[in-house]
């Protein structure tokens, strides 16, 4: 058996044995981006579809360059999410890169579930790069990582995760991952932007950001999408800030010493303040270059695996 | 006129007379001739043996879109029918929300023209509750009647105007037929695709409260109150709206109320793995949900059992959950899910789910049949409460294949569908 | 061994030992040892991880665990003696090879290997070898060492014809 499935199209079902061998893989792997001549022929005459349906620049870019540095051969593909009355369906889109005899896919789209979606449609290996508010593993995985380079295990380690949680694919992800972990999880932020049945996921909830900053070893800040506000889940950015911003002076009064992660890009002075972002909790950089070492592994791991019997069984793949 | 039938040893169940007895039934010129006991045929009758099966009052389900005119490449009036039909559904009654809306005399009068065209169940249609289903103009409900409509609706979507809901239940009592709604309050459903619980969030897929429903189900309760109109409460899918039904019976107001097989059957589990053969308006709900609703069944809170039948191409589901779709195909599984989640759990007794199929859709929609009695119309369905077999969608007689149930092995399903002395479906084999 | 090292490159100037994990760690520091004792230098010692390497990786079934490389020296202009427990096809040692040429350009490249059992896929051939010994396509070499497997042994089981 291998280690992951055909596709990696979330955290949520993955082992701690899973996730701790795609982060020990990926662990090695960081050199490689340290090195004069950045790549490894791992790859060597695999193609790699980047089939992006919604903006992204930096995912996209840390995909890239995971897939150039394992010497894949990489196509980039901008498509406009499909309305239901115009345009290619998923499907098609689908169908028409696998008859161009690709390898792999890395997806990203607006649609919960359209990872998952493909995954079961095609025969290539699919990596979900983000699928609406479902799931963005490979962003759950290179938080975990981050993570372990500093607090060494996760056991028992607590993480509180701040803002949108309930439009937050990362969120998801990191509760999966880290809960797999062995670590504690909390949420905090605005009622209206947590879903109903988050205490059901096994999290707790905290209202006050001080709270949460006397209680966690980390921090992970989400972005706040500024059309939360337009929408009417919050009154105002400015009100937000307030409440939720993890500002210096909220900090300076922690018990401890904590880790501020965001998984970018930042609203400075909204969920975050600059003096937090550039300050020395901060470890926002570490995640972007853990970033792509954890892309590489999972490439490693996905690469040429077909879909078993169990996972046809279900329906789909882990 | 066809030759007389007779159906001979079936085990004749009609709550309507209180009838539950091995025995024959004769049918001439469409029209219940003699039920009971051994029955000597006149000569030149066709005799049909049904020992082993159960004979009942026609089925009647009273939710269903059959697509024509509009999306014939979907369903048609036809092709609905004849689904209907090998369902055992003796009659249905067509949601008006076609393309363009049926919402006119001229509409009404073609469903029903295509309907008696096609020759398979009797196809009974809705009119709109307001003009293009706009939710702004009552329609022409005394034209449409005349026409052959049955009841109104604005289903698909709810009349969020309480005034012109209000009317609605005022003008309705005088053609008697009742105003049906589909409860739904948009603004708190507004981009859900399913059950607002754990599994959403887990799938992060928004979700639509019980409470968009149950909102609706209480102001349409009042309305009727005020009004003392009919109010027919469409495919209740939650705890708390069999709760506000119960209430507004014991108050005595005018309310009945119908559930999808699918909500008597299926959690919002089925969603998992993103199956859009699991999406619908209402979404599935809790096992919480199920067991209130099949409870308020037993107890005749909720008063008949339904399909909602909403066909789709089968590409039109194959896509991304949040932008597919919302229905399924029922009219083919409908009597089988019943029968294996309620008349085998023992939710229901035999002559109860007869008497929620067949009998009260009639009472409720005053339609002719839900009765063996004498004289009634001879509207017969013969079915096999026993016989076990597995759904395969590609089989369907209806253009539609999106079903949660393919591949389930179901128990119950409808052998002989006889409509007005006519034998309109035949199981083979 | 040290000796036939020392010998071919005409002392310890500009000499890296390189190891392939995990065993040609373990040798080359051993090598690395008696070089000491004889010499009173401490050469530098790097260990390769030739697994992104592997023209196999396809077919080899679970994805072998990734080692680390390190190189503690720039190896441009050195002799870069590459030590592994032992050599069969050559492939292991192609794949050492292309790696090295992506961290510089050394003066040479040796190969140092404890057992050579034949059976060769590719044209390479050891400078230095601990002992030959012949073993068929069925039969195995195992090379424990102290440090991984708690005792130091050469054993070959199933010996061939020699194919």
């Amino acid at each position: 058996m291998t280690i992951l499935g055909k596709d990696l199209i979330g955290l949520a079902g993955l082992t701690r044995e899973q996730i701790t061998t795609i982060l020990d893989v990926a662990e090695p792997l960081k050199a490689i981006s340290e090195r004069a001549i950045k790549k490894v022929p791992t790859l060597r005459g695999m193609t790699v579809v980047n089939l992006f349906f919604e903006p992204s620049t930096r995912t996209r870019i840390s995909f890239e360059f995971a897939e150039k540095r394992m010497s894949a051969d990489t196509v980039n593909v901008a498509a406009a999410a499909s309305s239901v009355s115009k345009g290619e369906t998923l499907v098609d889109t689908a169908r028409n890169l696998e008859a161009m005899r690709i390898d792999m896919v890395v997806i990203r789209h607006p649609a919960s579930g359209a990872a998952r979606f493909l995954a079961e449609r095609i025969e290539s290996n699919v990596i979900n790069a983000g699928d609406g508010t479902h799931e963005h593993p490979t962003q759950g995985l290179l938080d975990l990582l981050t993570l372990r380079d500093k607090l060494g295990s996760l056991d028992g380690k607590r993480i509180c995760i701040v803002g949108d949680v309930l439009h937050s694919r990362v969120a998801r992800s990191n509760i999966w991952g880290l809960q797999a972990m062995g670590a504690e999880v909390a949420v905090c932020g605005p009622r209206s932007l947590l879903p109903n049945a988050i205490r059901e996921m096994g999290v707790q909830v905290f209202d006050r950001i001080e709270a949460a900053i006397e209680w966690a070893d980390a921090l992970n800040v989400l972005r706040l999408q500024l059309e939360r506000m337009q929408l009417g889940y919050i009154p105002s950015l400015r009100e937000y800030n307030r409440i939720f911003g993890v500002t210096r002076a909220r900090l300076e009064r922690a018990p401890r010493d904590l880790l501020i992660l965001h998984p970018g890009p930042m609203n400075r002075g909204v969920e975050i303040d600059s003096d937090v972002a550039d300050g020395p909790h901060s470890v926002i950089l570490h995640q972007v270059t853990n970033g792509v070492a954890v892309r590489m592994a999972v490439l490693y791991l996905l690469a040429g695996n077909k879909a078993s019997l169990a996972d046809v069984a279900k329906g789909g793949a882990a | 006129m066809s030759a007389p039938l007779l159906l001979t040893g079936g085990r004749i169940v009609d709550p309507a007379q209180g009838m539950d007895a091995v025995g024959d039934l004769l049918i001439i010129d469409g029209k219940i001739a003699s039920v009971g006991g051994t029955i000597q045929g006149p000569d030149g009758a066709r005799r049909v043996d049904c020992s082993g099966l159960v004979v009942s009052p026609g089925m009647i389900d009273v939710h269903v879109h059959l697509r024509e005119p509009g999306r014939e490449e979907v369903e048609t009036v036809a092709s609905g029918a004849h689904a209907a039909a090998a369902g055992g559904f003796t009659a249905v009654a067509a949601m008006p929300n076609t393309k363009p809306v049926t919402d006119n005399q001229a509409m009404v009068g073609f469903v029903k023209r295509q309907g008696e065209a096609a020759g398979f169940a009797r196809v009974y249609p809705y009119g709109a509750i307001s003009v293009g289903q706009m939710g702004e103009t009552l329609a022409e409900f005394g034209e449409m009647v005349a026409a052959g409509a049955v009841a109104v609706s604005d289903d698909g979507r709810p009349v969020e105007n309480s005034h012109l809901m209000r009317t609605a239940l005022e003008y309705a009592q005088t053609f008697g037929i009742p105003v049906v709604e589909h409860c739904e309050v948009m603004s708190l459903a507004h981009g859900g695709s399913m059950h607002e619980g754990v599994i959403s969030a887990r799938l992060g897929l928004k979700g639509i409260p019980s409470e968009a429903e149950e909102i609706d189900v209480m102001r349409c309760i009042l309305l009727a109150k005020l009004t003392g109109g009919h109010i027919h409460l469409c495919h209740l899918s939650s705890k708390g709206s069999v709760e506000l039904v119960r209430w507004g019976k014991d108050q005595g107001v005018n309310v009945t109320a119908e559930v999808c097989s699918h909500h008597i059957s299926l959690t919002h589990e089925a969603v998992e793995g993103y199956d859009t053969n699991a999406k619908m308006n209402p979404p599935l709900r809790t096992q919480r949900d199920v067991e209130a609703l099949q409870q308020g069944l037993k107890d005749g809170t909720i008063d008949l059992l339904v399909t909602d039948h909403a066909p789709h191409h089968y590409d039109e589901k194959e896509r991304e959950f949040a932008d597919a779709p919302n229905g399924i195909v029922g009219l083919e599984t409908a009597l089988g899910v019943n029968v294996t989640w309620l008349l085998e759990s023992g939710v229901l007794t035999l002559s109860q789910l007869v008497d929620r199929m067949a009998c009260l859709p009639a009472k409720v929609f005053h339609l002719p049949g839900g009765t063996l009695a004498k004289g009634s119309i001879g509207d017969v369905t013969v079915f096999d409460p026993s016989r076990e077999w597995t759904v395969d969608p590609a089989r369907f007689k209806s253009k539609g294949r999106n079903t949660p149930y393919g591949g389930r092995k179901l128990r119950g399903q409808a052998v002989r569908t006889i409509v007005g002395g006519r034998i309109v479906f035949e199981l083979n084999g | 061994m040290a000796d036939e090292i020392l010998e071919l490159n005409d002392g310890t100037d500009g000499l890296v030992l390189v190891g392939i994990h995990r065993r040609g760690v373990q040798i080359a520091e051993r090598l690395a040892e008696v070089i000491r004792e004889r010499e009173g230098i401490d050469i530098p010692r790097g260990a390769l991880d030739i697994t992104l390497y592997r023209d196999d990786l396809q077919t080899v079934g679970p994805r072998p665990v990734v080692g680390k490389t390190v190189l503690p020296v720039p190896i441009d202009g050195m002799v870069v003696v590459i030590v592994d427990d032992v050599l069969y096809t050559g492939r292991t040692i192609r794949a050492a090879l292309d790696e090295l040429a992506d961290f510089g350009r050394p003066a040479r490249i040796m190969l140092a290997v404890l057992v050579d059992r034949g059976g060769r896929e590719l044209p390479i051939q050891p400078d230095v070898v601990g002992k030959q010994v012949e073993v068929g396509t069925g039969g195995r070499v195992d090379v424990c060492v102290l440090a991984l497997d708690g005792r130091d042994e050469v054993v070959v089981t199933g010996v061939g014809s020699g194919a």
